[in-house]
């Protein structure tokens, strides 16, 4: 079916607009049209279907469901709850002092705000359309990982001891409570809904997420095309290829300036890809620019100091590297056939 | 005269929801008081964790959106 949409794009780039196949502007505009139409069809349809079935899952469940966990598991289920979670990253810092003046420990919530930039619905509808079922696993696998071990890592230092003060007593006030009482959070029963109202719900939600990232659909699916088109086959392969083992940390510290959501680097991700940088090399690209914004940096100031700011911060990038490194390595065989 | 404290750290939606409360008590031609309300350790004490949201008088009554025109019409009380 989506084979429509490569149609459409032939139709309008050399029949309407009587463009070249053969030349870069042709090949680039092609592409542009082609994966702008899919992708919208694809957000459209399937952001309505998963928010009628999520219509269900609010925040205050989701806390409970963690809190009610063990530690291990906890890490687990903050960062697979912050993949599917709707979360704006404007609610970071409420849903940063909800979490820890509820005694959930820093690493686990760190685990929720770390994972939830890199999985959404809408980043894993657009790796599936532009790359297959087996880089989007292997896409979410990584994202997790980095959450999961980030706040595990972060929990061994006892990052909360840098906290700022009125944060670190809510934590500890709560943390007493829970060793005092260790049985007394339930999971709230989920709220009743008719289909009415998740129709409703679907519908706003559709609206807000769509107006939210039309942009960069366009912006992202514009750069890729413009990579396709304009860069040489097989360039990264050979300059920045998985021999060159700098070529991991450079592309760690060159997403970082960059500020972007998922929606608008899995298009460059593709043309990266489909033009020979490596798989490892891609990813830590794509999770620096990502995950590691300095607007967020800035908002969770609010109830960080600088240190566990910084640290943070360092605990990330080396993430994001070594998964680039493990990740280049295992490529030949990961995907065989890719 | 009622107080409305719109609770969020400062993004676009929280500006909105302010405006809409107080475009709509004029409209009802009330007159309200609307804080906005930034400050982490007080949103924290509401225990509110999707912002924005919105408090009458010190209660909460909503979370996590920009309130609809009769939501907003139920709190003025009209």
């Amino acid at each position: 079916m989506l084979d429509y949409f490569s149609d459409l794009a032939t139709w309008l780039t050399y029949d309407i607009l009587g463009l070249d196949p053969a030349t870069k502007a042709g090949t680039s505009i092609h592409f542009f049209i082609e994966d702008t139409t899919k992708i919208l069809f694809l957000l459209v349809v399937m952001i309505y279907i998963i928010a009628l079935a999520r219509a269900t899952l609010d925040l205050e469940r989701v806390r409970a469901y963690i809190q009610s966990k063990n530690r291990l598991a906890g890490y687990v289920f903050g960062s697979g709850f912050g993949a599917i979670t709707p979360f704006c990253s404007c609610s970071s810092i409420p849903l940063f002092l909800g979490f820890t003046s509820a005694g959930i420990p820093l690493g686990i919530t760190m685990a929720f705000l770390f994972t939830s930039p890199i999985i959404n619905e809408v980043a894993v509808i657009m790796l599936w359309s532009l790359l297959g079922w087996k880089f989007t696993l292997a896409y979410v696998v990584v994202g997790m990982t980095v959450g999961i071990v980030g706040g595990m890592i972060l929990d061994s230092l006892r990052g909360e001891r840098w906290l700022k003060d009125f944060a670190a007593k809510a934590y500890q006030k709560a943390a007493k409570a829970a060793h005092e009482q260790p049985d007394n959070t339930e999971v709230p029963e989920s709220r009743k809904m008719t289909f009415a109202e998740r129709h409703q719900f679907a519908k706003t939600e559709l609206g807000e997420i769509v107006g939210r990232i039309w942009k960069w659909v366009l912006i992202g699916v514009g750069l890729g095309a413009a990579l396709h088109g304009f860069v040489p086959e097989g360039w990264f392969a050979d300059n920045l290829g998985s021999g060159q083992w700098w070529s991991v940390p450079a592309a760690v510290f060159a997403g970082l300036p960059l500020y972007s959501n998922a929606t608008g680097v899995i298009p460059v991700m593709e043309s990266l890809i489909v033009k020979g940088l490596p798989v490892g090399t891609t990813l830590a690209f794509c999770m620096s620019t990502v995950a590691a914004s300095f607007p967020e940096f800035i908002m969770l100031k609010q109830v960080m100091t600088f240190r566990l700011l910084a640290l943070i911060f360092a605990i990330l990038l080396a993430n994001f590297m070594v998964v680039g490194w493990v990740i280049n390595a295992i490529e030949p065989w990961l995907f065989a056939g890719f | 005269m009622k107080t409305f404290e719109v609770l969020g750290t400062g993004c676009k939606k929280c500006v909105k929801t302010a405006e809409s409360i107080e475009r709509l008590a004029k409209e009802l031609g009330q007159t309200v008081n609307v804080e906005k309300v930034t400050d982490p350790a007080r949103i924290m004490e509401y225990q509110v964790m999707a912002t924005p949201a919105v408090a009458v008088d010190g209660k909460l009554v909503h979370s996590g959106s920009i309130p609809g025109r009769d939501e907003i019409a139920g709190w003025l009380g009209s």
